[in-house]
Order: C-alpha cells, then sequence, then structure tokens
C-alpha cells in the first residue's frame, strides 16, 4: 500500500469574470510508504495545490486521491487523524508557551492521553529546556521545530510539509533535516514541496512539476544518470568575459558564473571540450581547466523547464 | 589609511562594534569588499548581519570602530553614505498595493530623480525586471521572482555605487533565482559592488569573497574555493546501502562519526579525518550484518564548511 496515490488528479480554479486556472493537470503519482519524497517546481506549477489536495484541504475537480490506502474524499475523517500537515502559512499561537502550543493540538486531535508522546517529541526537537517559554519568543528556527512538534503529537503516518525551511538559516535548516532524518527512521512518510534543490536532493525521489504537469519522478540519482547532455566546469581568468564569449557559442545550452567559476551545459558531448578550448582561444583566453562534472537537479531541471 | 586603500575598496570596516546595553551584536569586525566585487555575508540569524547592515547604510551608528562606505565615513557621513548605496531587502521593499510603474515613481521621486534623466531609468528597470507590458499590473499580482527584479531595479534606480541586497531570494524558485544573479552579475560587471546576505549556500557560490559571521564576530573570510579547503578535520563519505536507517544508527554511535545525515537514496557521514576511514565504515557496517553498495569520500560543499566552521567556534 503506497502512503499516497494520486489517479489523474485535476484542480481547476474558476473565478468569475477569469479565465479558468488549472493548477494541478492530470497528474498521476505513488509515493511509497517510508519515503521522504519532494515536489519541485517553479512557482506556480502546482506545488501547493497538490498538496492542500493530498491533504484534503481543497478537493479535486476531477480524479481522485488515495492516502493508505483511503479515498480522500469518502474516508476524510479518518484519514485527518492519519496525516500532518504543516503548511507555509502555518501560525503558532504566540502568545502561548510551547508547552501549551502542543497540548492545542493535541486537543484538536482529542488525544486523551498524549503526555509521553509529548515529552519524546520536545526531548526530539531539543525544546525541553525552552518548554514555559512563549511562542513568540522563539527564534526563527525554534519556532520551525515547535511548529513540527505540533504536526507530530497525534502519530501521523504520513506529514505533508510545504516548503518548511523557507527563510530558516543554515545552521537550523541542517538541524531541521536531522530530525526530519529521525522522523523517517520512525517510520513516518514525509512529502514536501520545495523551491529549492539542494534540499530536493536530499529526498528518495523527487517529482519536477511545471505548469500543473508532471515532468518527471525519479530518484535524485536517476534523474541525474539520465541528463544527456554533457556538463563542464570552466576556470579561466575574466570569467565575465568568458560567460558572454559561451552565451554566444550555438552548442552550448547554458551558462552560469559561480564567482569565478562557470558552470556550462553542452549540447552534445563529443568534441565539446576541443569547440570550447579554440573558441576561447580565438578570443586570446585561454582556460586554467575545463573538466566535465557531474549535472546537477538544477541542471536537469532548468533544462526540462525551459 | 591610504587612499589607494579606498580607491580599491567600496566598505572599509575596522574593528566595527555595536552593543545594545550589555548585548554585543557586533564585536570588533573588520573586513574590505573590493570594488565591484559581489561580497557574501552569511551567518545564522541573530548573528549580527543585520545590525551591521544597519551600521553600514548609516542607518545606525556604531558603539566602537569605524567603516567607511562608497568612501564616506558612517559615523560622521551618514547621509552621504545613504546617498550612494542601494538597498534591497524582498520583504519590505515594494509597496504591493502600488502598480509596477507607481513603485517605480515611488523610488524616482525618494532619489531625487527628474525628467529625462527619471524616464532613462525607468526604461532601463522596466527592461532589466523583464516587465515591459506589465507596467500597470498591481505589484502584488506579480510572481516571486518578478517582484524581486523590480524590487532590485527600484533599489539602484539611481545608480548607486554599492547595492546591499538582504535576503534578496528568500522563496523565490530556481529559474527565477538564476535570472536573478544573472542580474547581479551585470550589475557588478558594471562596476557596482554587491554584498549580499542569503541563507542559502549554494547562493554563496556566486559570490567572489564570502564573510562568515557567529556571536557577532568575523569567523572566515576568504573565496569559496579557499574556505573549502578548510575543513581538514572532517572527511566526507557518501555511502549507499540497502538498510541506509540501521546502517545510520549503528555509525551514530561510533565515536569517531560527527554526523550523518540522508541524502536521498545514500547518506553522507562526517567522520573525523585522522580517526575515520571508509575502510573503518565499512568494517562497522560488516559487524552489523548490513550490506553496502557503494562508499566514496565526497568533498564538502560550502555548506558543511560552515556548520563545522560554527561548530567549531561555538566549542571556544
Amino acid at each position: 500500500m503506497d502512503a499516497v496515490r494520486l489517479n489523474a488528479v485535476t484542480k481547476v480554479f474558476r473565478e468569475e469574470g477569469q479565465p479558468d486556472l488549472v493548477a494541478v493537470d492530470n497528474l498521476s503519482l505513488s509515493i511509497r510508504r517510508g519515503e521522504i519524497f519532494s515536489l519541485v517546481g517553479p512557482d506556480g506549477a502546482g506545488k501547493t495545490t497538490t498538496i492542500r489536495m493530498m491533504c484534503g484541504v481543497l478537493f479535486p475537480t476531477s480524479g481522485s486521491v488515495e492516502i493508505l490506502g483511503l479515498d480522500q474524499r469518502s474516508h476524510h475523517e479518518a484519514i485527518k487523524h492519519k496525516i500532518g500537515y504543516l503548511s507555509q502559512k502555518f501560525s503558532l499561537y504566540g502568545d502561548l508557551t510551547v508547552d501549551e502550543n502542543i497540548d492545542f493540538f493535541a486537543e484538536i486531535h482529542r488525544m486523551k492521553d498524549f503526555r509521553k508522546r509529548k515529552e519524546e517529541l520536545l526531548d526530539f526537537m531539543r525544546l525541553t529546556p525552552f518548554r514555559d517559554r512563549l511562542a513568540e519568543r522563539l527564534s526563527g528556527g525554534m519556532k520551525q521545530k515547535l511548529a513540527l512538534a505540533c504536526t507530530l503529537i497525534h502519530t501521523p503516518e504520513v506529514i505533508f510539509l510545504d516548503e518548511p525551511t523557507t527563510g530558516v538559516d543554515p545552521v537550523s535548516r541542517r538541524d531541521f533535516w536531522k530530525i526530519l532524518s529521525n522522523v523517517l527512521k520512525s517510520g513516518i512518510s514525509i512529502v514536501m514541496a520545495t523551491p529549492y534543490l539542494d534540499e530536493a536532493e536530499r529526498s528518495a525521489r523527487v517529482a519536477l512539476l511545471n505548469k500543473g504537469q508532471l515532468l518527471l519522478v525519479d530518484t535524485p540519482e536517476k534523474i541525474r544518470s539520465s541528463f544527456n547532455h554533457p556538463v563542464l566546469e570552466i576556470i579561466a581568468d575574466h570569467p565575465r568575459e568568458v560567460l558572454h564569449i559561451l552565451r554566444n557559442i550555438p552548442s552550448i545550452r547554458s551558462a552560469q558564473l559561480f564567482g569565478d567559476r562557470l558552470h556550462v551545459v553542452a549540447e552534445e558531448g563529443a568534441g565539446i571540450r576541443d569547440v570550447l578550448e579554440s573558441e576561447l582561444r580565438s578570443r586570446g583566453i585561454s582556460a586554467r581547466s575545463i573538466r566535465r562534472v557531474a549535472p546537477s537537479l538544477e541542471d536537469v531541471f532548468i533544462s526540462r523547464i525551459s | 589609511m591610504t587612499q589607494e586603500l579606498h580607491n580599491e575598496h567600496a566598505v572599509v570596516v575596522e574593528g566595527l562594534t555595536k552593543r545594545f546595553g550589555n548585548f554585543v551584536a557586533v564585536d570588533s569586525m573588520s573586513f574590505n569588499v573590493k570594488r565591484g566585487e559581489i561580497f557574501g555575508f552569511l551567518g545564522p540569524n541573530g548573528a549580527g548581519k543585520s545590525t551591521t547592515i544597519r551600521m553600514l547604510c548609516g542607518l545606525l551608528g556604531p558603539t566602537e570602530g569605524s567603516a567607511r562606505v562608497g568612501g564616506y565615513d558612517i559615523s560622521t557621513e551618514p547621509d552621504r553614505v545613504k546617498e550612494n548605496i542601494g538597498y534591497m531587502s524582498q520583504r519590505f521593499s515594494l509597496y504591493e498595493d502600488l502598480t509596477v510603474e507607481e513603485n517605480i515613481r515611488f523610488y524616482g521621486g525618494i532619489y531625487g530623480l527628474e525628467g529625462a534623466q527619471f524616464e532613462e531609468r525607468r526604461q532601463w528597470a522596466i527592461e532589466m525586471a523583464g516587465l515591459r507590458g506589465k507596467e500597470t499590473a498591481l505589484t502584488r499580482t506579480l510572481s516571486g521572482g518578478w517582484k524581486q527584479r523590480l524590487a532590485l531595479g527600484c533599489a539602484v534606480l539611481h545608480q548607486p555605487p554599492i547595492v546591499f541586497l538582504d535576503e534578496p531570494t528568500g522563496g523565490v524558485d530556481p529559474v527565477s533565482r538564476r535570472d536573478f544573479w544573472d542580474l547581479i552579475y551585470n550589475l557588478s560587471s558594471e562596476g557596482t559592488t554587491v554584498f549580499v546576505t542569503t541563507h542559502y549556500l549554494d547562493e554563496a557560490e556566486h559570490c567572489n569573497t564570502i564573510g562568515l559571521v557567529y556571536a557577532g564576530r568575523l569567523i572566515a573570510l576568504g573565496s569559496p574555493t579557499s574556505l573549502k579547503s578548510k575543513l581538514e578535520r572532517y572527511a566526507i563519505y557518501e555511502v549507499v546501502s540497502e538498510n541506509p536507517v540501521d546502517a545510520m544508527d549503528l555509525l551514530q554511535k561510533q565515536p569517531w562519526v560527527a554526523e550523518t545525515s540522508i541524502f536521498g537514496s545514500a547518506f553522507h557521514v562526517s567522520t573525523d579525518a585522522s580517526t575515520g576511514s571508509d575502510a573503518e565504515i565499512r568494517r562497522t557496517l560488516e559487524q552489523g550484518n548490513i550490506g553496502i553498495s557503494r562508499i566514496q569520500r565526497i568533498s564538502p560543499s560550502l555548506e558543511d564548511v560552515f556548520i563545522q566552521l560554527i561548530a567549531e567556534e561555538s566549542e571556544k
């Protein structure tokens, strides 16, 4: 049984006087139990709408959503207690303490004896020393962890996280990922939407959405290895001039500057190094190094979207 | 301080300190930013980044130390500093209920741009942001990427020699982020000095120089490449195992393992470079009857470096 199954799901938003907006277009997808699954894609790709339909906050215009084998429409109530949802606009109660916020979410799920679970979660998130602090007085990273604790209090089997680390600093972000690894170890499936491809890289499988459609879904490794354009790193003096030259070579799909390095995606592999060297030499530039590097998820995605 | 140093550097910071009561927000910070470079200012929340930027923008006076921005002293000439900089933060700089055009006009007014000069910059900003044909759209209806480019256009409408970008790309999608960095490189090639803060270390790779701040102090300064070579105490391995959860659990218990974290179908193990090794990881997992299909040493990311430098600093 899958954690989530989408069967030809379409969501159309209709507003009077406005053209219909097809936010999600005939999307079929299955997410396995116990995996971290990421939805990535540009703004307006349909990530948030998809997550909301999975959580049952929105219903599809056509198609169906199954959670843990149950149909979202006919088993809405039962599903509610098996899933957790951390939305982008998740709000804690600033004037309640850490403890009270967790109690509040436990009560929403009508939990009777949650004391042990709460202690575990506080410990897990390393929030025990701060349990009496008002939520509004926590740092951004701690708020994030408290929000996750509230999402996990009723021991859901699947959790949905919508851009959970936007605006979170690198140290808290790393901490958050460590916690997610532990959540996963406890057998919970994690589905998240993220605009950050380095985060998608940490997922077991990734789905790329664009304009409501599924472009590809696979493990990060397979997505990278199936990319059939060579990627090269060039180190040269005057990198900005080099960038300009590269962008005018027809067999270069894209060139991007990273400080003093250039990251190049070429059309074809055969002889590309010679082409680059001779183009640069003819303009009096000799590269200090040109080497083939592994494509990043970003290379693949940008190439598929544009 | 010699005149040459000021010609070469857009920002010169010397012993800059800011105290709020007993709290030292910025602790004798010193660094220079070269003219035309992209300088990344990174660190966790509460490290003192915003306080430093506010001082460098002439908005907040230092308790001790000094800084010159565009050749002007932040303590004695804050108004000159303000005229010579642009400032953008994605959260605060645009009026959502004004149109694209009205936002540009508003900033033109603030910077005292008029007539033909304003018209030329207005055209430039619309072109640069790719907003031709959307001049009368309400700003709140724009996507994150467009808003971001419009905010950048407004921040540099008066062609300041130095621009401060405070977390400019939060929540923006990868395609728009790429376009945005192209614009930043263009500004920098035209000679504008770009001072940027970001939480995303893949973006920090775009910077010529990075300063890492922690607890009010500058704890590392250098190019992305030179900073990565600093992580000598730790070796990072990527391991592919049929049972990653148990493998990570087992490794985490070893004294030579600093950290394990999941990475797709693989996981990463940071080990103490002097006591841990791939052989050691292999032996440990074999003893636990956990199969490995691949293990390889990988180079650290900037994020690995930062997490480690900050951990070492907080142990002091």
